[in-house]
């Protein structure tokens, strides 16, 4: 990341403020991040933690309610947010996939397959009709659907849950992105599937050298298939750091309540599971206090008062927090 | 979908015999005389003597039995005839016939129909022309002014029935303006430009207070749905894909939106029959409806019977092809 010249992805200071009746809510709050190229990059947090909303923000892709307030993203040193709308939709179309959570809705239900893959193809990639059909065959050979040819006529119904979720992965690899998007692409699937899936990922990251945003909230996946780990809460980025550091040495009270709160095939069944008291934040403004310090039980009078910056706290590791793991104390900076 | 449109076709027998019969059964029970229009002097038993002379005498079962075979193989064995020019037999059938004019109720229905067809047909297609952009920008630009105003004309088009829309246009285009005829001229005949102009001239005003009407009903079906599918899943993957705004809405959204829509466009078709007699009235239109509100009055019972039911049978036509039309449009709908 840091050390590489260029960056696929530099995301700088980026706010996103959703305009609702009952007054703003800042669901994005400077959130900063890059990612080398070819790099899987992990982002974990609860429901409502903004993960969601940061990738669509990038995309350009946010509801009419929503507004980026603030900040940079620059794709391969381009400004994406400077972007006329052409190049925007060129960026959308050919630089970036995304994968959404529900295979079962994401698809038109009234096109087959085959005209979902090559309406990209055709506007992107400048292919003639039955070039784009061939390309979109190859596309479904990659991503292991069998009889790719004669399935291209199907519809979305007619393929089943895990099918529909490679189906979309096909469209979102269409144009060979640079980067892709995978905002839960498992959550709506059973296990056996969402193993599948992540094999399927695994390999074609290998094949394709491209930059993988991995949107989850189940750090099981983060561990199996990430570089890199983001942990979001409150539409901030409170703890950032490789998957491996992340997980033996967890800075950030919140990300070591999330790991406490995995269960344990190993313990005793009789014990309850474990949760993190207290409620999400409320994001009715911008945050000017750490906030995640109502339910952490080491907050004191500073996370009250300030909201933490990131702090180096390892190799290429950082955290937001005040409270230092290692003295059981305030941080000294 | 062509076994499944056979079958329905074959289901669809029954179902207008049913009708039919009830048609039949209700329209006989109604105490109405053919003779009651005529002069007092006329003596009971020359009164009797003219109602058997229509069949009257005979049993309810004879009566409707005669009238199954004279509407259902007579008739259309007539019509082959007079469009081919074969011969069935020698030729000579006994036919529906109207108590009032004494003549075949068909070639009355076929005299009439063609202005019933380009008034409604016209007004069928000016209201899709209408109503779909309005419901498609109305969902796009949801609250925006342009909806706002749509919402309040389409409620006027919608609470306001059309003898008064109609009434209103002659006053103000006919009267006033002067700008539109407010009779139907029947007997006019399109032969050059200037007759063509007249023509449409004539055909504006029923045309579009029957267009307006249904125009406001299917922009309100057209905007709920966009609006529905607008908030689906599948249009943001089409925007994530750099569509553009135009092929989202109007291939991915609008393909998905006209799915209900069409269906009721399709049975709509048939009450726009219905709603044709009052505006036909209004306008002298010398249309189908105009037929049954003169066969009503003359307690002419052959015609309204007839009338009533092609009323039926394009009911139960535009349902089937409102079924077909369905599995046409979305692919999840197969009928097997």
């Amino acid at each position: 990341m840091r050390d590489t010249p260029q960056p696929l992805l530099d995301v700088t200071a980026l706010k996103t403020v959703f305009h609702t009746r009952s007054g703003d809510v800042h669901a994005v709050n400077e959130v900063s991040f890059d990612i080398a190229p070819g790099e899987l990059v992990g982002v974990v947090g609860e429901s409502g933690s903004g993960k969601s909303v940061t990738m669509m923000s990038l995309m350009g892709l946010l509801p009419k309610s929503a507004e980026i307030s603030g900040g940079e993203v620059l794709f391969q040193g381009r400004n994406v947010r400077g972007m006329d709308r052409n190049d925007l939709l060129a960026f959308r179309g050919r630089d970036v996939g995304v994968v959404f959570q529900d295979p079962m809705t994401s698809l038109n239900p009234v096109f087959n397959v085959g005209y979902q893959i090559t309406d990209r193809l055709r506007k992107y990639m400048g292919l003639s009709r039955a070039d784009a059909r061939k390309r979109a065959a190859e596309l479904l050979a990659l991503v292991g659907i069998p009889d790719p040819e004669q399935r291209l006529r199907d519809y979305p119904h007619q393929f089943s849950g895990g099918m529909r979720q490679r189906v979309m992965i096909a469209i979102a690899l269409a144009c060979d992105p640079k980067l892709l998007i995978a905002d839960e692409p498992t959550t709506a699937l059973d296990v056996t599937i969402q193993a599948q899936i992540l094999e399927l990922v695994r390999e074609l990251r290998q094949k394709l050298d491209m930059g993988i945003i991995w949107i989850t909230h189940d750090l099981g996946v983060v561990a199996g298939i990430a570089d890199r780990v983001l942990v979001m809460y409150g539409g901030q980025i409170v703890e950032q750091g490789p998957v491996a550091e992340l997980f033996a040495n967890p800075q950030h009270p919140y990300t070591r309540a999330l790991l406490e709160t995995l269960p344990s095939v190993t313990e005793e069944r009789s014990e309850r599971l474990r949760t993190i008291e207290g409620q999400p934040p409320s994001l009715n403004a911008a945050p000017s206090s750490c906030s995640f310090a109502p339910r952490c039980r080491h907050a004191f009078d500073r996370c009250l008062r300030e909201n933490p910056t990131r702090i180096d706290v390892g190799p290429r590791h950082d955290a937001a927090c005040w409270w230092d793991p290692a003295t059981g104390g305030p941080r000294n900076v | 979908m062509f076994a499944f449109t056979i079958r329905r076709l074959l289901i669809s027998i029954p179902t207008l015999l049913a009708i039919s019969f009830i048609v039949f059964a209700i329209l006989d029970l109604a105490p109405s005389d053919p003779t009651g229009n005529l002069p007092l002097t006329i003596p009971p038993e020359v009164r009797q003597q003219i109602r058997d002379s229509l069949g009257l005498d005979e049993p309810f079962p004879v009566r409707y039995a005669l009238w199954l075979k004279q509407f259902f193989i007579n008739e259309p064995l007539n019509l082959i005839e007079g469009w081919t020019g074969w011969q069935f037999g020698d030729g000579d059938r006994l036919r529906v016939t109207s108590w009032a004019t004494r003549s075949p109720v068909v070639d009355l229905i076929i005299e009439r129909l063609p202005q019933t067809l380009w008034v409604v047909g016209m007004s069928q297609v000016v209201a899709v022309i209408i109503a779909v952009p309005i419901g498609v920008i109305s969902a796009y630009k949801q609250y925006s002014w342009f909806d706002q105003i749509g919402t309040f004309v389409s409620m006027v088009g919608f609470s306001i029935p059309t003898f008064f829309t109609g009434l209103v246009f002659i006053v103000f285009f006919s009267v006033q303006l002067q700008w539109f005829p407010s009779i139907y001229d029947t007997n006019h005949e399109v032969t050059d430009w200037d007759s063509f102009v007249f023509q449409i001239k004539q055909m504006i005003m029923p045309t579009m207070v029957l267009a307006l009407a249904t125009a406001a009903q299917l922009s309100r079906y057209m905007r709920a749905s966009m609006l529905d599918n607008l908030q689906q899943d599948y249009v943001r993957t089409a925007r994530s894909k750099g569509l553009t705004e135009r092929v989202v809405v109007t291939i991915h959204v609008l393909r998905n939106s006209m799915i209900p829509v069409v269906t009721v466009i399709a049975l709509n078709i048939p009450t726009i029959f219905g709603g044709a007699i009052i505006t036909e009235q209004i306008f002298r239109v010398n249309g189908i409806g105009q037929l049954l509100i003169i066969g009503i009055q003359g307690a002419d019972i052959p015609l309204v019977q007839t009338l009533t039911f092609i009323f039926a049978v394009l009911i139960v036509l535009f349902n089937l092809i409102a079924d077909v039309l369905y599995g046409i449009l979305d692919p999840r709908i197969r009928y097997e």
